[in-house]
């Protein structure tokens, strides 16, 4: 299969794009981010649907919440790292303590900017947003399900965080017949598996690349597309960590407050097992491509899969 | 908007405003009485004779919006809209800043009439600037107006919304500053400097006009005028007195945020009915 050239960032245009044609109401706000956003195509073809604030990414939220609170649909996109912290009062008071119908999108999130260094990381986007009430927050694993989900957005009108990454990432869902289900993870594999691997954004394919490595070595495993981090999707974790020797979770994020944090309230409150979870370090995280980042973490396919025989070795399996 | 009542009635009704105002923070035991007061004639004016809105239509998409950016003066703020009839002052009096109310000290959109929430300063003007922007792109004639604090001026998002509103050309925008010169560690000059500000806000490109804020007519007037600037967004700077209303609480920054002790209840209270008179006698 040809490697997808489309990044999920361009699937969000494509999809609001599509939607646009037949809502007015649909707005798009960038801050000097439309090009890195892949929003050139929306603000040519809408030009009265799109709004630039410039480099003002309060502004940016603010401005978003007012046009939500006057019947708008406001999709609000700026690089995850400014976004989620430059501009975070505005996501809790203006978005979701008045419950303006906002969308953030976090372009370029986690390291997808790898050489740029910790200011263009978005490591903690996931803990902040997560933590602001009636914020969802989402991280598609690829460009099938990011459409899914953006028309899935389009349909209600509650504030959500969306993080998606800036490169390619492999196709995991075929164009038609992608399996969304609003908050429902993704399964791949089934329950009673050796190991139950829960993953978020682009560490779903690497995961799912372990578990191809880990099949060939005897080791069953059942990966969530956990792309619901925020509700996450407690019950297919449990169902999933229930019949696992093991679970393993992981996330293009910092060891706070994402994917991993509540994976492991959920599994210490409902269904204790063996649990590691992966991640980015507590640290600035050294610069390089994503590929470099994610082999230096063990966020690749290798590394997920050492993880996995190391936590089933300690589960005595 | 059915008859708009006249400067004359506003002008004993300001005084009945005040006291609501006092009573609320009486009741719930502390308030932040000075900037009420110093903004309370504004909005008065504002809520009397130029919103267009309505109780019976408070989700009328023409309806004309209002944000209080300087979400602090909350109690003057729960005085106004008892009185334009979207909140009942007996229920805000008996409820408000107790265990579990939706009578809090900041503004809370889910009470009718309450657009936006605020407390934390300098959303306003930009969340403003946003639904100036949506009634642009609807073809919609309503205006939206907002109230920031002096002192909040030292926050940086304050300017990006005045950037904005120019960028846009929101002349259905009207931002009103209630330059009282005190927040609450002094004077705003010695603590962040604002002036030259007037200065300030017209080099972001916007119309600006000052008013006495205590005068009703002037107010009324700027406002007014406000709505005739095309093309651009219009500031209104009201000079006003933190504490106005009462020499208790005057020009005193410490009144910032206070419970009056029940002797200078009552003087405020004796002070508010003495203007009152005076205007029953004008």
């Amino acid at each position: 299969m040809p490697r997808n050239t489309i990044p999920n960032r361009q699937a969000i245009c494509d999809a609001l794009a599509a939607a646009a044609q037949h809502d007015r109401d649909i707005v798009v706000l960038c801050s000097d981010s439309r090009g890195s956003a892949s929003l050139t195509a929306f603000f040519d073809a809408y030009p009265a649907q799109s709004v630039e604030v410039g480099i003002a990414e309060q502004n940016l939220v603010s401005i978003a919440a007012g046009l939500a609170s006057c019947g708008k649909k406001a999709w609000a996109a700026s690089p995850a790292s400014f976004v989620s912290t430059r501009s975070y009062e505005q996501a809790k008071i203006d978005c979701s303590y008045s419950n303006a119908n906002v969308k953030i999108i976090g372009i370029s999130g986690g390291v997808s900017y790898g050489a740029l260094g910790m200011s263009h990381h978005s490591a903690q986007d996931i803990a902040a947003m997560s933590a602001i009430p009636n914020m969802r927050v989402y991280l598609p694993s690829d460009r099938h399900q990011t459409r899914d989900l953006v028309k899935a957005l389009l349909a209600d009108e509650k504030p959500a965080y969306l993080r998606v990454g800036r490169n390619p990432v492999e196709d995991i869902y075929a164009e038609d017949g992608c399996p969304f289900e609003m908050g429902k993870a993704v399964w791949h594999g089934e329950a009673g598996s050796d190991i139950a691997i829960v993953a978020t954004g682009e560490m779903v394919f690497p995961a799912l690349l372990a578990r191809k490595l880990l099949r060939e070595q005897g080791i069953s495993a059942c990966v969530l597309d956990m792309y619901c981090v925020k509700p996450l999707d407690e019950d297919a974790v449990v169902r999933a960590a229930s019949a696992a020797k093991a679970v393993l979770s992981v996330e293009e994020h910092a060891p706070y407050g994402g994917l991993g944090s509540r994976v492991a309230q959920v599994v210490g409150e409902r269904c204790p097992r063996l649990l590691r979870t992966l991640s980015l370090p507590d640290a600035p995280v050294v610069t390089g491509t994503s590929a470099e980042v994610f082999a230096c973490y063990g966020l690749d396919g290798a590394g997920i899969a050492a993880s996995a025989r190391e936590l089933l070795e300690r589960a005595g399996a | 908007m059915g008859k708009k009542p006249s400067l004359e009635e506003l002008e004993i009704l300001r005084w009945d405003l005040r006291r609501d105002c006092v009573d609320i923070i009486m009741a719930g035991g502390g308030g932040h009485i000075g900037g009420d007061m110093s903004v309370i004639d504004a909005l008065a004016v504002l809520y009397a004779r130029h919103l267009d809105i309505a109780p019976e239509a408070a989700d009328d998409p023409d309806r004309d919006r209002f944000v209080l950016s300087k979400g602090h003066a909350m109690e003057a703020y729960y005085a106004v809209l008892c009185r334009r009839g979207f909140l009942d002052l007996a229920d805000v009096k008996a409820r408000f800043s107790r265990f579990g109310s939706p009578y809090i000290g900041h503004p809370n959109n889910k009470l009718a009439g309450i657009e936006a929430n605020s407390g934390s300063l300098g959303h306003g003007l930009p969340v403003s600037v946003g639904m100036a922007l949506a009634a642009k792109m609807d073809g919609r004639s309503y205006r939206v107006y907002t109230m920031l604090g002096d002192g909040e001026l030292a926050e940086g998002s304050v300017w990006e919304g005045f950037m904005a509103g120019s960028n846009f050309g929101l002349d259905n925008l009207c931002a009103m500053v209630d330059r009282n010169y005190l927040q609450i560690s002094g004077s705003t000059e010695d603590v962040m400097a604002q002036d030259p500000l007037a200065d300030r806000i017209a080099s972001f490109g916007w119309k600006v006009l000052a008013a006495d804020g205590h005068d009703l007519a002037a107010i009324d007037r700027a406002l007014d005028e406000a709505a005739s600037v095309k093309g651009k967004p219009c500031a209104i700077i009201l000079n006003t007195i933190k504490g106005s209303g009462s020499s208790v609480m005057e020009n005193k920054a410490s009144w910032h945020h206070h419970l009056p002790t029940a002797q200078e209840y009552e003087q405020i209270i004796a002070d508010l009915s003495a203007h009152r008179k005076a205007a029953l006698n004008a």
